[in-house]
């Protein structure tokens, strides 16, 4: 049994009572049809970001062994120095989207090419290199695309946890509180009307006791 | 609509290759540098790269960073194996949202 609020049972009390009542439940529904849409949109999110996430490990993977294996086949320094100065100029710019009233990242991707496809001499440096670096240049435009929407079920999560806590907090806690301070200031209401009209009662039977 | 930057932070053998992306990199090889760095590029960088060994290591750091849009932080996997880290940063927010796993599970 929910405790009940400690207020003076009283009809204007149980008037204002009722109307945060009836505001409870509906805040409750709203915010219960706010958790399952942000739950089925999480879902959606949730696959994506699975989906993009283990297609960007395994070509990441591939990426780096080539490149692991082209830092074994040249001088560091070499390697070093032919990654210095990248050829293509990269720019993201930045947006959030409205998911559910969550203000989530939208990142966009501008590539300009400078010169050259590779930033480097071909004559310093092996093939694998090259692979590397052709691999790595698609593999951008994925790994913006994992940041953006590992980072919106990262908000997403968050909030659905803090939106189930508001919900649970109304089910469970505000209305039954109510619901029983509602009860308490009705019985009471009623039991002083019963006395009130007992007391009629008798104080008319004395009346009628004293005329006689 | 604004302007932002791309780090990447790890050791010094992989990063080389997000350099030849012209991604910014920077160097990492223990915990205490890692979280300066993250700490440091969470004010000028809005997408954060990290390899997987050393996000692991600072999970508790990161995990202030979930809450806003940006910076977003994201561990990728570095060299030839992934220890999972990533896929667990996943299942952990569907933990989270749902209550139960209901991503990975279905394919066991």
């Amino acid at each position: 049994m929910a405790e009940r609020l400690n207020v003076n049972p009283t009809r204007m009390e149980l008037k204002r009572l009722k109307t945060r009542l009836n505001m409870a439940k509906r805040g409750h529904k709203l915010l219960k049809d706010k958790s399952d849409e942000m739950i089925r949109r999480f879902m959606e999110f949730a696959n994506q970001n699975k989906a993009q996430r283990e297609q960007v490990e395994k070509e990441l993977k591939s990426a780096l062994t080539t490149f692991v294996v082209a830092k074994a086949v040249s001088d560091d320094a070499v390697i070093q120095e032919a990654v210095a100065m990248p050829s293509k100029k990269v720019e993201i710019e930045l947006d959030s989207q409205n998911v559910m009233s969550v203000l989530v990242p939208l990142i966009s991707v501008k590539e300009s090419q400078e010169g050259d496809k590779y930033p480097y001499s071909f004559s310093a440096v092996t093939a694998e290199l090259d692979e590397s670096v052709e691999v790595m240049g698609g593999l951008l435009k994925s790994l913006v695309k994992l940041a953006e929407v590992e980072k919106t079920c990262n908000m997403l999560a968050i909030e659905i946890e803090k939106n189930r806590r508001r919900v649970n907090a109304l089910e469970y806690v505000m209305i039954p509180q109510l619901e029983e301070t509602i009860r308490f200031i009705t019985m009471k209401l009623d039991e002083n009307e019963r006395s009130t009209v007992v007391r009629l009662v008798k104080v008319k039977a004395m009346i009628a006791e004293e005329v006689l | 609509m604004r302007e932002g930057k791309i780090a990447v932070i790890g050791d010094k053998d992989l990063i080389l290759a997000f350099k030849a992306i012209s991604m910014e990199v920077f160097c990492a090889d223990t915990k205490e540098e890692g979280e300066d760095l993250v700490k440091k590029l969470a004010k000028t960088h809005s997408v954060i790269f990290i390899t997987e060994n050393l996000a692991a290591q600072m999970d508790s750091l990161l995990a202030k960073y979930k809450t806003k849009a940006y910076p977003a932080i994201i561990p990728i996997p570095d060299g030839g194996k992934s220890n999972g880290y990533g896929m667990r940063g996943i299942k952990a927010d569907v933990e989270r949202a749902i209550g139960t796993d209901i991503l990975f599970n279905k394919e066991d």
